[in-house]
């Protein structure tokens, strides 16, 4: 099997690694050793989370970031922004505290030689618009995450692409989160719901009535007609909150698109997500001709480890495994 | 997300000021740290009866607060996985051996419409007095 040729890369955001660096059984250094290892070449970094004294980086930081990347043969390719406009109890950022905290992750990004931020979905239209020429300024692409449920036709997604199209700033785009695609309800979910006491039929309910892309509207009210209790209300609004759209749907808007978030909740061991096709994804990146990043993150974590211990180093090798096949990597079965 | 490690199992000690209560050290489920000024409440049940806020104190890598401060203390955070010391005053003093220590955290997530945290439970045995 060949692919196409394209100048698609790969890369794993360290967020895939947020079980171990929670519990310190791994560091930074360790996670950007592994991304290297499974042949990922880019990082992303949520300096919220691997930074201790955010937003304060220290040179010590930078200094150890940039040895790391040259050890592991790896670069830095994208951090991921938040916008916290409820910082203060009582009262909302202003529009330009919030553009001063963008400004200032941008700084960051800057800092660790990243040249994509990811914009959190919350983040305004018009703050991405007032923030967009200082990004621009500091050559680093303000992408705005499209994560579930949002989607291309939703009006808040509306809004920002009136804004990208209207200004054409070279510094503004999209960054798809593969969460997105989720085609089958991802089972690493409906299974932790069982094991915390939900009801087997209800379960039942929500896995097939979105499963068969069903009305996942009045689920929860229907959980409820049905004798359900938190657990099964839990699960049911997981069910309106994934979702599934047409992969080509990314077509229209790829010159607006800088960066991929590979979510991912369960690589099988026959290294093929669970519930989103990467099959029928890759090929549509190939064809838009995406030349970013495919950028790792796993999220499974949260669901398994009531049972047993997670390994996302062997989740993430796998997706890395899936994506060198799909992308014409290794010479698949003909090896 | 990380509600089962909120409480540690280690670190559950008496206080060692001269006044009766103790310490349990507590982690943040969440993926990121955070400014304590969106550190809603750190509610504390030991052996069934909750604690006052106001007869608990919170330390972040060695910084000590008030939980009437947090909502104002936007310079210092509870970073991802650290584990925080909740001091906690109670009218007797803890007796050796096992306790019940309930732990809810809750945090305002802008993104989020409803509040964000969550809640652990465990049997922490005390650990030897120091002399």
């Amino acid at each position: 099997m060949t692919a196409p040729a394209h100048q698609i890369k790969r890369g794993v955001s360290l967020y895939s690694f947020q079980e171990e660096y929670f519990l310190r059984t791994m560091s930074v250094e360790d996670c950007i050793r592994v991304a290297g290892e499974v042949g990922a070449r880019g990082i992303e970094l949520i300096p919220e989370q691997m930074i201790p004294g955010f937003p304060a980086v220290s040179d010590e930081f930078v200094e150890s970031w940039f040895s790391w990347m040259e050890r592991y043969g790896t670069t830095p390719v994208a951090t991921d922004l938040f916008l916290d406009t409820k910082l203060h109890p009582g009262r909302w950022l202003s529009q330009e505290e919030q553009v001063a905290s963008v400004c200032r992750d941008v700084d960051i990004a800057v800092r660790l030689g990243a040249t994509v931020v990811r914009a959190i979905i919350n983040t305004p239209p018009e703050v991405m618009e007032e923030s967009a020429p200082y990004a621009e300024e500091q050559g680093v692409r303000l992408l705005l995450e499209v994560h579930a449920p949002f989607h291309y036709e939703h009006p808040w997604i509306l809004q920002h692409l009136e804004v990208m199209h209207r200004t054409g700033s070279p510094a503004l785009g999209l960054m798809p989160d593969m969460g997105t695609y989720v085609e089958r309800f991802p089972r690493v979910v409906s299974e932790r719901a069982l094991r915390d006491g939900a009801k087997p039929e209800l379960v039942d309910l929500v896995v097939s009535t979105y499963d068969d892309h069903g009305d996942t509207h009045a689920l929860m009210d229907v959980v409820n007609y049905r004798g359900g209790g938190p657990v099964d209300f839990g699960l049911a609004r997981q069910a309106t909150h994934y979702i599934w759209s047409e992969p080509k749907a990314m077509l229209e808007h790829m010159p607006l698109i800088g960066h991929i978030q590979a979510k991912f909740y369960e690589m099988t061991e026959d290294e093929v997500e669970y519930s989103i096709p990467y099959d029928r994804i890759v090929p549509v990146l190939v064809e838009g001709g995406f030349d970013g990043y495919l950028s790792s993150e796993y999220e499974g974590n949260r669901h398994i480890q009531d049972v047993h211990p997670v390994d996302s180093v062997e989740q993430v090798r796998r997706q890395h495994a899936m994506f060198a096949r799909l992308l014409g990597e290794t010479t698949g079965e003909d090896a | 997300m990380f509600d089962k490690y909120i409480v540690c199992e280690e670190g559950f000690r008496t206080l060692d000021d001269g006044r009766t209560g103790g310490v349990v050290e507590v982690r943040m489920p969440y993926y990121r740290g955070l400014a304590l000024s969106m550190v809603e409440a750190v509610d504390l049940v030991v052996d069934g009866r909750p604690v006052p806020a106001a007869r608990t104190t919170f330390t972040v890598h060695g910084n000590t607060y008030r939980f009437d401060q947090l909502p104002r203390t936007t310079d210092d955070r509870w970073e991802m996985g650290e584990r925080a010391q909740l001091a906690f005053e109670t009218d007797e003093p803890l007796a050796a051996g096992e306790h019940d220590v309930a732990v809810a955290v809750r945090l305002r997530i802008s993104y989020m419409p409803v509040p964000g945290g969550g809640r652990d439970a465990k049997r922490l045995t005390l650990a030897a007095q120091e002399i």
